[in-house]
C-alpha cells in the first residue's frame, strides 16, 4: 500500500528548532534521518545520535604507512640497490630523507582522508528521495528540513507525519516517486 | 579567597602574591652573591633566566594581538589572563639592565681587541657594538611596552563602557603591532642569544624562539587556569571547550617548534659549511649530546605522541603535567642555546641556574597575581563574551 512512499520531509523554521526536532526524533528511536540546513549547525552530530567517525584512525593509519614507506624506499634505494655517496655524507643520512618521508605521510593521509570521507558517506551519490519535493530546494537559501526516509524501521506513513508535526515540523510533505 | 561571579573579581583581596616577591628577592640576592665568586656563571644563568621570562611575556603580547586581528571568539575568556602576563613587560625591561652589564662576560664581540684579531668579527662590526646594541635594545622594549599598554588600556576601558569603537581601535593597533612584533622578536632573538656565538648565524632563528615562546605562553595560562578551577573560579567560564582550543593550540605549536627546530638543522647539515655547523657540533659535544637529545624527544616527539588523541586535552591532569612539562623544556630551551657559549665540553648546572630562574620568576608571579586581582579576570563588556562562554569546540 505504501510502497510508493519514499521518506517524508519536514520543514523547520530556524536552526534552533532544527536542533531540538533533530534531539526528539533522536530520542524517539529513528535510524534513517537527515537534517538539511544552509550551514554547519554546531552540536548537530550530537543532536542526530552520530557515533564518532572512523575516518581519524584510517587516516593515522595512512600517515604511518606513508612515512614509514617512504623512509623504507630512500633507505633501499639510496643505500642498498644503488648506493651512492652525496657530498661525503653516510649512505643512510636520515636528516636528508625527513622532508620526503613526511610529504608521502602528508600524501597518503590527504587522499585517505578525501576518499574515505566520500565513500564512508557513500557518495558519490545521483539521487535521493528527497530530489521529488519542490519546497526542498529551499534548503540550501532559507529553511531547515528534516527528512526521513521509508526504509526506517519505525516509518509509518501517518505516524511519522503526526510525529513530524508534534516536534515543530512545517509542510509535511510524503515522498512519491514521479 | 572569595571570587565574585557576577563581576569576575576577587571580592575579598588577601592574596599571597607577597611570597612570590620575598622568594624572587631572596633568590636574586643569592645571584648576586654568585656573581662576586663567578661573574661569567652569574650573567649566563641570568641571561637563560631573562630571555626564560621575558619570552613568555612577549607570547602574552602575540596572543593578545592574535586574538583582534583574527576576531576570535573563543579566545575571548582567555585574553584578559594574556593581557596580564603582557603587561609585565615593564617589569621584564627593568631585568634587562644587568644583562647590559655583563656584555663583556656574555659576548665575544664587544670586547675591541677581539675585534680587531677577528675579521669576520671586524665585518660585522657596523651592527654588533656596543651601543648600537643597548639602542637596539631599548627600541624593542619601548615598542613592547607602548603596544602592551595601549592594548590593556583599551580592554580596561571596555570593562567600562559599552562601545564598539574600543574593539575596532584594537584591532587597527595590532595589525602594525604585529609586524612590529616579528621584527622586534627576529632581531631581540638575533642580539641576545644568536650573538653569544657572533661568528655564527641562521636566518630562521628568530622564529625557533618565537615558536618556543607562544608555546610557553599557552602553557603558562594552561596551568594558571587549572590552578584557578581547582579552587572553583571560572569553571563555568573556561570550559573543557576552551580547554580542548588551549590543547590543539600547544599541540600545533609544539609541531610549529619542531618544524622550526629541524629547519635550521636541516639546512646547516646539509650545507656543511664549518663557521655553521660549529654551532650543532657544540651542542653535540660530551654531555651536550644528552641535552640535545632530551630535546628531541622531550620537547617533540613526546609531547606529540602525548597530545595526540582527541579527548586528552579535556583531561586536566594530563594537560597540568603537560603544562609543567612544556615550560620545563623551554627552559632547556634557552638553556641549550645560551649554556655551549660558556661551555661547550659538557653540561654543568649551576646552582646560580636555579637561583636566577626563581629570582626573575618570582618578580614575574607576584607581578602577574598583583594584574589579576585588581581587574576583572575576563573582559565583561566584550560583545562575544557570552558567546565565547558558549562555545562548543
Amino acid at each position: 500500500m505504501n510502497n510508493d512512499i519514499l521518506g517524508i520531509i519536514a520543514r523547520f523554521e530556524n536552526s534552533a528548532g532544527l536542533l531540538k526536532a533533530a534531539e526528539k526524533i533522536r530520542d524517539a528511536g529513528y535510524i534513517k534521518f537527515d537534517c538539511h540546513s544552509p550551514f554547519p549547525i554546531h552540536g548537530m552530530d550530537k543532536a542526530t545520535g552520530l557515533k564518532r567517525s572512523p575516518l581519524g584512525w584510517l587516516v593515522g593509519i595512512s600517515a604511518l604507512i606513508g612515512t614509514s614507506g617512504a623512509l623504507l624506499l630512500q633507505w633501499w634505494t639510496s643505500a642498498i640497490d644503488y648506493p651512492l655517496v652525496i657530498s661525503g655524507k653516510p649512505l643512510f643520512s636520515f636528516q636528508a630523507y625527513v622532508p620526503v618521508t613526511f610529504a608521502v605521510g602528508v600524501l597518503l593521509s590527504a587522499f585517505t582522508a578525501l576518499f574515505g570521507m566520500l565513500i564512508l558517506n557513500g557518495l558519490p551519490r545521483l539521487f535521493h528521495p528527497v530530489f521529488y519535493s519542490k519546497q526542498f530546494a529551499r534548503f540550501s537559501d532559507d529553511s531547515f528540513f528534516i527528512s526521513v526516509e521509508a526504509g526506517d524501521p519505525r516509518f509509518n506513513p501517518h505516524r511519522t507525519s503526526k510525529f513530524l508535526e508534534s516536534i515543530g515540523g512545517k509542510d509535511i510533505e510524503l515522498l512519491r516517486a514521479q | 579567597m572569595g571570587f565574585d561571579k557576577n563581576s569576575y573579581r576577587f571580592s575579598d583581596v588577601k592574596n599571597r602574591g607577597w611570597i612570590y616577591l620575598v622568594v624572587g628577592i631572596a633568590a636574586l640576592a643569592l645571584s648576586l652573591f654568585g656573581y662576586f665568586i663567578d661573574s661569567e656563571q652569574f650573567f649566563h644563568s641570568y641571561l637563560v633566566a631573562f630571555v626564560f621570562w621575558c619570552t613568555i611575556g612577549l607570547g602574552g603580547l602575540f596572543f593578545v594581538m592574535i586574538h583582534y586581528l583574527t576576531n576570535a571568539t573563543w579566545s575571548v575568556v582567555i585574553r584578559r589572563l594574556a593581557e596580564n602576563v603582557m603587561s609585565i613587560m615593564p617589569l621584564v625591561a627593568i631585568f634587562a639592565f644587568p644583562v647590559l652589564f655583563g656584555l663583556g662576560d656574555l659576548y665575544h664581540w664587544s670586547h675591541a681587541d677581539a675585534v680587531r684579531s677577528d675579521h669576520l668579527l671586524q665585518g660585522k662590526s657596523a651592527y654588533l657594538n656596543v651601543p648600537f646594541f643597548i639602542i637596539r635594545l631599548v627600541i624593542y622594549f619601548i615598542i613592547w611596552i607602548l603596544l602592551s599598554r595601549y592594548l590593556f588600556r583599551l580592554s580596561l576601558r571596555q570593562d567600562m563602557e559599552h562601545n564598539d569603537s574600543v574593539l575596532r581601535r584594537a584591532v587597527k593597533i595590532s595589525a602594525p603591532g604585529m609586524i612590529l612584533f616579528a621584527v622586534t622578536v627576529t632581531f631581540f632573538s638575533f642580539d641576545l642569544l644568536m650573538s653569544l656565538d657572533a661568528h655564527w648565524y641562521s636566518t630562521i632563528f628568530g622564529v625557533y624562539v618565537f615558536a618556543g615562546s607562544f608555546l610557553s605562553l599557552l602553557s603558562f595560562i594552561t596551568i594558571y587556569i587549572i590552578s584557578l578551577r581547582k579552587r572553583g573560579i571560572l569553571a563555568e567560564t573556561i570550559t573543557l571547550e576552551h580547554f580542548r582550543d588551549l590543547g590543539k593550540l600547544i599541540f600545533a605549536f609544539l609541531i610549529f617548534w619542531g618544524y622550526m627546530a629541524f629547519s635550521q638543522y636541516f639546512l646547516i647539515w646539509y650545507g656543511n659549511i664549518p663557521e655553521e655547523t660549529v654551532w650543532f657540533l657544540h651542542r653535540w659535544d660530551g654531555s651536550w649530546k644528552i641535552i640535545s637529545l632530551i630535546l628531541v624527544f622531550g620537547h617533540f616527539v613526546i609531547p606529540f605522541f602525548v597530545l595526540f588523541p582527541m579527548e586528552i586535552k579535556r583531561n586536566i591532569p594530563v594537560m597540568t603535567v603537560m603544562g609543567v612539562w612544556i615550560l620545563f623544556m623551554h627552559w632547556i630551551d634557552i638553556y641549550w642555546i645560551v649554556m655551549p657559549s660558556y661551555d661547550h665540553h659538557g653540561v654543568q648546572f649551576s646552582w646560580m641556574d636555579i637561583t636566577s630562574m626563581m629570582g626573575i620568576g618570582g618578580f614575574f608571579v607576584w607581578r602577574f597575581l598583583r594584574n589579576i586581582n585588581a581587574h576583572p579576570l575576563v573582559p565583561i563588556n566584550d560583545p562575544r563574551l557570552e558567546n565565547s562562554i558558549k562555545i562548543i569546540s
